[in-house]
């Protein structure tokens, strides 16, 4: 699965020698590519315009498939299976979103020049110490990566230290995003609670709302899946891959050679982490909200669908099920809401029963049938 | 207020003698001349008037009299066109039954156009209430006399001390008597007397603890001590009580929490799997609760206890489903079982919307089960939470059976131990699973016939536990029954201990984090499983 990178490669350009991230770039930059043209150069009331509404629910697509590639990180290569990433990628929206609340400034229903509106409707008279610094692109922006790094760092340090494997670290990584959840939903934590962070308006000075800065998010989200995609390939092909896929199939034997197996996870899950940081804050400026609700356990729950649906430790399997399956989701819950969760409960039961290596395994599976009718080709590889 | 009621009681006194009860007093009817005049008296627009009619209606002793001012409290004393007054009897339709004022006869129904209401503001209300319960002091009726009694407290002065006395004498049930002695009490609390004060040692009524710091702050050095001490022995009894009452709940909650978690703890232990669907198996035996009240309508009792038993089928059937249909193809993965359960436990919630609906349903409690358990003032137990209790050490025990004392059990705990050698034995693994997750499942259906009798019943009632259930397995030790016990009730009792201080969201949260913490030093749970079966 796979290829052999020579080792003299400097280790985060080895992954463009690979045959499947070129055609992965290959193919994500060409879609890229078409959107924008097809958005701008086609008139509009042609057939083939895409309109500002659908570029930007493909930005959304993109910011889901790059949390699917962080999920697919940790349990593809690491056998980590995380309910709780949803946790980090709602802490990177905050991030995000408390950046464009301090950007919205006096321009508020309220009129308040610092104070966000749920503030000043709340009759606060000051930001609480950790709204400080959000006023700043930079320092927001780090934010977004270090908050959930820092969150992963701590959790994971404590549950990799004590040897929570397992179903026990999929429940604890689920009993935390429902904590967060619940702690979330309370006004007194200064985050909106129930109503979360909205009416967003300018991102670094360029106006959401406008069709323009639409586009520009979606095309960065689509260069941040990349540079992301390449981190992860770069991260499984390089030596200390090799002792996360050992850890995931013995953990036991990987620490007696001499591995400290909870460093290694320590390092990825928190990579991870900040990966899924990362999506949330593209996310939210993308859909105008963040709230609470991105903390429940079944949106987290759903990501590792994502990822089962595509094929595990694939990576880019992660970012064909994120796209299908909330391509699906738009699908029916436009025309048959009601049908959704049958359909999303189904898939459950039918990718891990029925597919359990997922879309990539059933294309590779074709793809080796098409090699075996073609055995010189084969040879000649 | 007071005074109109000292009125009431000295006039009461006056007629004395023997006749104390006016409902004993009906030779001496004064003549309709009297009563009408009476009555006329109420139909002023000066409250103040009103106020006196009534003094006047209480002191003339006229066997009406309760009648007339219960009907004026509710608004059913009204006056016709024609200058009569009625007693509305049912004031519920379009044309109201009617009856005489004065005679008491009948009159049939009348529109409601046709009647003008005698109306009251507050003050006359609590008149109005205080003066019934003077009157009800001296009825044969034991529960009125309860009532009056209970209303009374606080609510003495000088002029009705003396005949409370007598009455205390007099009265008959030991409840009633309490209650007047105590009032009585409080009345001589308040006027600075020393036996009051003795005698209110040890009350938990609100209405002492006020007597008793009025008196601490009172003028005699000497009771104004002995006030404090009282209060300072009530605070700490007060303190025992509430104690008791958080412990209640925390008992009752982590019974709750015990049952949801025992048949996880089951499935969990033998098959090394997580079922995620077992919450929606909870709901499935509260919806059977639930069905089985619509189809026995008016026996709410027994068709709870039918649903001890279908509860538990239903939820087992469909357990042995899910375990045939699904588990058994996932053998070893048990982190894909993990989310092809979670699958079906969406499947099953929207279901229930689908087929039944996606409101909460409500089920009846049997007589026998509401109400409260009254140990004192400060404290009452519930009796739905006090059987929920019973019903999860009940479930216990016999689930302890089953895997001690049966040849299941034995397998089971055989299986649990070491798969492999149990299968080389003879024991057939698969049946085995099929029984464990049955009966798992089987109490995952009786915890939601016992929940439905706490909460609502709708589709998200599995929900709710499920992560819970899974803290308390994960707290008490896998494979461990005992464990679960422990561990389900002390978090229940933490969660209550912590609510009233962080509130109730912040005291889940805690929780949550003080068990990702305990795991740290114990990550096997609080029993875990010796030997080399430990390693799975």
């Amino acid at each position: 699965m796979m290829t052999q990178a020579t080792s003299s490669q400097f280790w985060l350009t080895r992954p463009f020698g690979e045959r499947a991230t070129q055609t992965f770039l290959g193919v994500l930059f060409a879609a890229l590519l078409l959107v924008t043209v097809l958005h701008l150069a086609v008139p509009q009331g042609h057939p083939l315009h895409v309109n500002a509404y659908t570029v930007n629910l493909f930005g959304k697509y993109l910011s889901y498939a790059l949390l699917a590639v962080a999920v697919d990180l940790v349990w593809g290569y690491l056998g980590i299976l995380s309910l709780g990433h949803g946790a980090f990628f709602a802490i990177g929206g905050y991030a995000m979103g408390m950046y464009l609340m301090r950007q919205i400034g006096d321009r508020g229903t309220y009129g308040h020049p610092v104070l966000p509106d749920f503030m000043v409707f709340l009759n606060w008279d000051s930001l609480p110490w950790y709204w400080h610094g959000f006023d700043m692109a930079w320092f927001a922006f780090a934010m977004v990566l270090l908050a959930p790094g820092l969150l992963a760092l701590v959790f994971g340090f404590l549950a990799f230290r004590s040897r929570v494997t397992g179903v026990y670290l999929s429940i604890i990584t689920q009993a935390l995003t429902f904590a967060l959840m619940l702690a979330f939903f309370r006004n007194e934590m200064g985050f909106g609670g129930n109503n979360g962070l909205t009416d967003f308006r300018e991102l670094l000075g360029f106006n959401l709302r406008s069709d323009a800065t639409r586009l520009g998010l979606f095309i960065a989200t689509g260069v941040a899946l990349a540079l992301g995609y390449i981190l992860c390939r770069a991260i499984v092909t390089s030596k200390l891959g090799r002792v996360c896929v050992a850890t995931r199939d013995a953990e036991a034997r990987t620490r007696f050679i001499g591995y400290r197996v909870e460093r290694f996870q320590l390092f990825v899950f928190v990579v991870s982490a900040m990966l899924a940081g990362l999506a949330g804050a593209l996310y939210v400026p993308q859909v105008g909200i963040i709230n609470p609700s991105e903390f429940s356990p079944l949106f987290s729950i759903e990501i590792v669908l994502w990822v089962a649906l595509g094929g595990r430790a694939t990576l880019y399997g992660a970012v064909i099920g994120a796209i299908l399956v909330n391509y699906a989701k738009t699908i029916f819950t436009g025309i048959m809401p009601d049908a959704w969760l049958f359909a999303l409960g189904a898939l459950f039961v039918l990718v891990t029963v029925l597919l359990p290596k997922g879309v990539a395994g059933l294309l590779g599976h074709l793809k080796r049938r098409k090699e075996d009718s073609h055995p010189s080709k084969e040879a000649a590889a | 207020m007071r005074r109109f009621l000292s009125l009431g009681l000295l006039c009461l006194m006056l007629l004395g003698t023997a006749v104390s009860a006016q409902a004993q007093s009906s030779s001496s009817t004064p003549d309709d001349q009297a009563a009408l005049a009476l009555l006329t008296a109420l139909d002023v627009d000066s409250y103040r008037d009103k106020g006196e009619a009534i003094t006047a209606i209480l002191q003339s002793d006229d066997e009406r009299a309760r009648d007339w001012l219960q009907a004026l409290l509710d608004g059913r004393l009204q006056r016709t066109d024609d200058g009569r007054f009625v007693l509305v009897l049912d004031n519920r339709g379009r044309d109201w039954p009617v009856a005489d004022a004065l005679t008491n006869e009948p009159l049939g129904e009348m529109s409601r156009r046709d009647l003008d209401r005698i109306g009251i503001n507050n003050a006359l209300r609590n008149q109005l209430r205080s003066a019934i319960a003077v009157v009800d002091l001296y009825s044969p009726n034991v529960e009125r006399r309860r009532t009056s009694a209970e209303r009374l407290l606080g609510e003495v002065d000088e002029t009705l001390a003396e005949p409370l006395e007598a009455l205390i004498a007099e009265e008959e049930d030991s409840q009633v008597q309490r209650r007047l002695a105590q009032a009585l009490a409080i009345y001589q609390t308040e006027a600075g007397q020393m036996e009051g004060v003795e005698a209110l040692r040890g009350s938990l009524h609100p209405r002492a603890r006020v007597a008793l710091n009025r008196a601490a702050n009172g003028d005699d050095p000497v009771v104004a001590d002995a006030a404090r001490e009282a209060l300072l022995s009530i605070e700490q009894n007060l303190k025992l009580n509430r104690g008791l009452e958080t412990l209640y709940f925390g008992l009752s909650l982590g019974s709750v929490l015990v049952l949801a978690a025992i048949g996880l703890a089951i499935t969990f232990g033998v098959m090394g799997v997580i079922n995620m669907a077992h919450g929606e198996l909870m709901m499935l035996g509260a919806y059977t609760t639930w069905m089985m009240q619509q189809l026995l309508p008016g026996q709410p009792g027994l068709a709870l206890i039918l649903s001890i038993p279908a509860g538990f089928m239903v939820a087992a059937l469909v357990g042995i489903a899910i375990e045939r249909g699904v588990i058994q193809f996932l053998k070893g993965r048990p982190l894909e079982t993990l989310l092809a359960t979670f699958g079906i436990s969406l499947i099953l919630q929207q279901l229930v919307r689908t087929v039944i609906s996606p409101l909460n349903r409500t089920v009846v409690t049997p007589e026998w089960m509401s109400g409260s358990l009254v140990i004192n003032d400060a404290l009452s137990l519930t009796l739905n939470r006090m059987f929920v209790l019973g019903f999860a050490l009940v479930v216990f025990a016999a689930l302890m059976l089953i895997m001690r004392r049966t040849r299941l059990g034995l397998e089971v705990r055989a299986v649990t131990q070491n798969r492999t050698m149990a299968r080389s034995m003879g024991i057939r693994a698969t049946r085995v699973d099929i029984m464990t997750f049955a009966l798992g499942s089987g109490v995952a259906g009786l915890a939601g016939v016992a929940l439905s009798q706490l909460t609502n019943v709708g589709p998200n009632l599995g929900q709710n536990y499920i992560i819970d259930s899974f803290m308390v397995v994960v707290f008490g030790g896998v494979g461990n029954l005992w464990g679960t016990l422990v561990a389900g009730l002390s978090l229940g009792v933490i969660n209550q201990v912590l609510e009233p201080w962080a509130g109730a969201v912040l005291a889940k949260i805690i929780v949550l984090v003080f068990i990702i913490l305990f795991i740290q030093k114990r990550p096997r749970g609080l029993f875990p499983q010796k030997g080399r079966a430990a390693e799975g």
